[in-house]
């Protein structure tokens, strides 16, 4: 069994990441213009990557799906970036976000990395002000901030509720800069479809190029470099309907993974709490709303059943039930944190309260987020100002004005902690492959806070990887550019080939979307909010049976060597399928709950998630064993040096 | 609330860039009106696959009308016919049962059409990279609050800087001129004292480059401003012309 060297750098916690800078290897800038380095992806992450290691002098290829780099879904977040910067002198510091974050994950995530995290995250706000990104100001000038879920502080920078916008526009303006200084060249319209292998002298296999596709002329193509970084983002999708964009997908983490990549507890996913309801089988994709408006509104139902029973058959108004007939679930059970809670409790409080039949749509999944209050309290104007887009965008879309009527939300599937993991070098278990962003199993542990997801993206982007890559590329200086002709690239290109014409003869029935569709429902009803053994391993024999659906009745129209967005999505749905078993895997084993997992047999008398830290304080990494075989399981313990893992608390 | 349309939708189908396209109507029965208008062609690809036929192509993503990538011209406007909103922002309930809805791709010389709905906009890329950025490295930057700028100025900066990318203004432009989206950016940048220091030759720079790739010039029609899904005001066209002209004077 390999044994797990994750790299964290000696000496006490908060001059790791300086000692590491200090001793590491690096490239001179003759040396660097020698070495090709392909970054797949371009959301914050990708983008600002490529960007940085453009502007250190590397030749590096930067490849996306959508037309531009500027569309990757980084783009959606809404909220915000944090950062330590304490400029509200509210007590914030380094040590304070590493600890919040630290304990948000529920104490499943390596102390040094986020330590690291918290340390670089100042200079983020600082590159994205001078890049000209247009963050939120206070009268005097200064920056402003806001609050967030699971802290006590305002650390939260903000452009409006398009934080995730401008960050990604800044990092693209970057990436714009150093294409146009010849340093990066972009492969738009372009989708990574292997990874490819190449043994050194010693034996060593190290990632040296990709196969990709495309997605204009169906050509399937190769490129090749000294190191690959992939920063393709979360795997959401495989429950079909996400806040995640159409497109986003866990296929290059699915093509590493099976080249030999371990993928860490992927059993971690967010459920955040406010989306717009579902609201019928021909529905897309789920809206976010964003985490801002626990700021001020309030979660209810109703008390009494008889009335939640009304409401489910649309015979009551929301409006008429007595305040003294509300349930303010989130205030009863939490007093601190209140509406505030991190974003796992409030899903489950949710689900919790559905179940027991207190839902408050047609279909008894939803329950208000309620603005009234907020209203009688600061007027029409000031709740408009604060969340007069977000509103109008909920409008437009249930036809409901939540100025007259409570917001009607539902918890949904939002972001993945788990991932392809990587040590401290952010580096892969494959040499010279590393992840970045929310592809890796990250820093976020079991649980993400809000306004964390854009801190790690970019911090990966332009502060660690451009460091850690050295140390791997200063071994590298004398290895000539590769060709792509070597048989390596023959054999995988082969590989991917002899796939799509797989697919391609399948001649069945079914649409792509209709057996994504129904891999959604698997997942949600059996790998959701709620797990149960029971539950994972009817998962698991659901989605064996699925996969024979696909290879027997699956159609995808046209041909493959044009454009064929039918064939781009039937890729990546083999690809969540397989993804689907890993999580359902993971979730069988870890017999705890923790963050975004619960197991229904371990919870406390009040319900709330029960860890069991001396058997399961580990990173759960899983090895591809081969088509058809059960992965294998390896473990990298946690080991807490610098703060004591206690209970998540958010009631006093 | 809720209740079903039939209507007629008369796509533009067309195979490759260089290929004749035409109009293709389709029947389309018992929509609800909840139905987003994306998710609408959802249901009508779904029939045409069920079918045995190749589906629209169309361009789209995120469907929360931030990623800038969906596109469509819907009966005559960009975008449909809701103000400040994207095509998948849309949703059938705009829509009444009896109606012709007509579905085209942008229609611009810098846009050219790839297949059906979905064109490319890769100028856009072109243009950015010409100058749509400060030039400055990773790291050696000073504090974040060490020059104050103005509320005032920053929430202008924003609202240039919220253009999605999308091409709208191009499309509903007689001159198929890119001015809206090329003054977004110069007019953010120049608002702050970041982009400020670099700002003429910005100027000059992105509008000789949309000019090489064939978009056409600005005569104020103001259809940009009107059509355009993030309400970016043509202000910004008069801030990147008195950028330009610093530049020129220079010259």
């Amino acid at each position: 069994m390999a044994t797990i060297n994750s790299k964290i750098p000696e000496g006490p916690l908060a001059e790791k990441w300086s000692n590491y800078k200090a001793h590491q290897k690096l490239v001179n800038p003759a040396n660097k213009r020698k070495l090709d380095i392909i970054v797949v992806g371009s959301g914050l992450a990708g983008a600002s990557a490529a960007a940085t290691l453009g502007d250190l002098g590397f030749k590096v290829k930067c490849f996306c799906i959508q037309d531009s780099p500027r569309r990757a879904h980084s783009i959606a977040a809404q909220g915000g970036i944090n950062a330590a910067k304490n400029y509200q002198n509210d007590g914030d510091s380094v040590y304070r976000l590493f600890y919040d974050t630290i304990k948000g994950g529920d104490y499943r995530s390596r102390e040094a990395n986020v330590y690291r995290l918290a340390e670089v995250s100042n200079n983020i706000i600082d590159q994205c002000v001078a890049q000209g990104v247009p963050f939120a100001r206070e009268y005097g000038g200064t920056l402003a901030n806001r609050s967030f879920g699971g802290a006590q502080v305002s650390r939260t920078f903000y452009a409006r509720g398009q934080t995730g916008q401008q960050l990604l526009l800044g990092a693209y303006s970057a990436l714009s800069y150093q294409v146009h200084q010849g340093n990066v060249e972009l492969f738009t319209r372009c989708e990574m479809l292997d990874l490819v292998l190449i043994k050194d002298e010693n034996g060593q296999e190290r990632a040296r190029g990709i196969i990709y596709r495309d997605l204009v002329t169906g050509e399937i193509k190769r490129c090749s470099a000294h190191a690959v970084v992939i920063g393709t983002g979360g795997y959401g999708n495989t429950y079909f309907l996400s806040t995640n964009a159409m497109a986003c997908n866990g296929s290059a983490a699915m093509q590493c993974y099976r080249k030999g990549a371990w993928f860490a507890n992927p059993a971690f996913a967010q459920i955040h709490p406010t989306c717009i309801p579902v609201h019928g089988d021909k529905q897309s994709k789920l809206t976010l709303m964003s985490e801002s408006l626990r700021n001020d509104g309030r979660i209810w139902v109703p008390k009494k059943l008889e009335d939640a029973k009304k409401l489910q058959a649309g015979t009551l108004n929301p409006n008429d039930i007595p305040d003294e007939d509300r349930d303010f679930y989130l205030e009863r059970r939490y007093p601190a944190f209140g509406n505030l809670v991190p974003r796992d409790v409030a899903s489950r409080a949710a689900k919790e309260r559905c179940d027991k039949g207190f839902g408050v749509n047609n279909t008894g999944l939803a329950v208000f987020l309620d603005f009234k209050y907020a209203i009688q309290r600061l007027g029409k104007q000031v709740v408009a100002d604060k969340y007069g887009n977000l509103f109008d965008m909920y409008k437009e879309i249930t036809d409901v004005d939540p100025y007259e009527n409570p917001m009607m939300i539902f918890p949904a599937i939002h972001y993945t902690m788990g991932g392809i993991w990587v040590d401290y070098e952010l580096e892969t278990s494959i040499p010279g492959l590393f992840a970045i962003g929310e592809c890796n199993f990250s820093d976020h542990g079991a649980n993400r806070l809000g306004a964390s997801a854009l801190m790690q993206g970019l911090a990966d982007g332009y502060f660690v990887l451009p460091y850690t890559i050295q140390n791997y590329l200063a071994d590298q200086i004398q290895v000539p550019r590769f060709s792509t002709d070597r048989p390596e690239f023959d054999a995988a290109e082969k590989a991917v080939k002899d796939k799509i014409a797989r697919i391609m003869g399948i001649g069945g029935k079914r649409s792509v979307d209709s057996i994504h569709k129904e891999l959604g429902h698997i997942m949600w009803e059996y790998v959701g909010m709620g797990r149960t053994e029971e539950s994972l391993k009817t998962a698991l024999k659901k989605l064996d049976e699925l996969e024979k659906v696909y290879w027997q009745d699956l159609r995808v129209p046209g041909i493959p060597t044009t454009l064929n967005v039918e064939l781009e999505k039937a890729l990546r749905l083999l690809d969540f399928i397989e993804i689907g078993k890993l999580m359902a895997y993971d979730g069988l084993n870890r017999e705890e709950s923790c963050g975004g997992h619960f197991r229904e047999e371990h919870q406390t008398p009040e319900g709330e998630a029960l860890r069991h830290d001396e058997q399961f304080s580990y990173v759960a990494c899983w090895e591809y064993k081969g088509e058809g075989k059960e992965p294998e399981l390896l473990k990298e313990p946690l080991n807490y040096e610098y703060i004591k893992v206690q209970t998540r608390n958010y009631k006093n | 609330m809720d209740k079903n349309i039939s209507f007629t939708l008369k796509v533009w189908r067309q195979r490759g860039p260089k290929e004749k396209g035409g109009f293709v109507s389709y029947q389309m029965k018992d929509i609800p009106t909840d139905t987003s208008f994306l998710e609408m062609l959802d249901i009508l690809n779904e029939d045409l696959i069920n079918k045995g036929e190749e589906p629209i192509v169309f361009d789209h993503d995120c469907r929360e009308g931030i990623c800038g990538m969906c596109s469509l011209y819907v009966n005559g406007h960009p975008h449909g016919p809701a103000t400040g909103a994207t095509t998948c922002q849309l949703y059938m309930r705009r829509f009444k049962d009896g109606d012709t809805i007509t579905v085209e791709p942008w229609r611009s010389a810098g846009f050219p059409i790839i297949r059906d709905l979905m064109v490319d906009r890769s100028a856009y890329d072109k243009i950015m990279q010409a100058g749509g950025y400060v030039s400055i490295n990773t790291g050696g930057v000073p504090d974040a609050n060490s020059t104050p700028i103005s509320k005032e100025k920053a929430d202008l900066a924003m609202d240039a800087a919220s253009c999605i990318g999308c091409g709208a203004c191009v499309a509903a432009c007689k001159n198929g001129s890119a001015m809206l989206f090329v003054s977004a950016k110069v007019s953010q940048l120049a608002l702050l004292p970041q982009g400020k220091v670099e700002a003429a030759r910005r100027a000059k720079a992105m509008l000789s480059k949309m000019d090489e790739l064939g978009f056409g010039n600005c005569t104020n029609t103001r259809a940009c401003e009107a059509e355009c899904p993030k309400c970016v005001s043509i202000s910004n066209i008069a801030r990147l012309n008195r950028e330009f002209i610093k530049a020129k004077l220079k010259d």
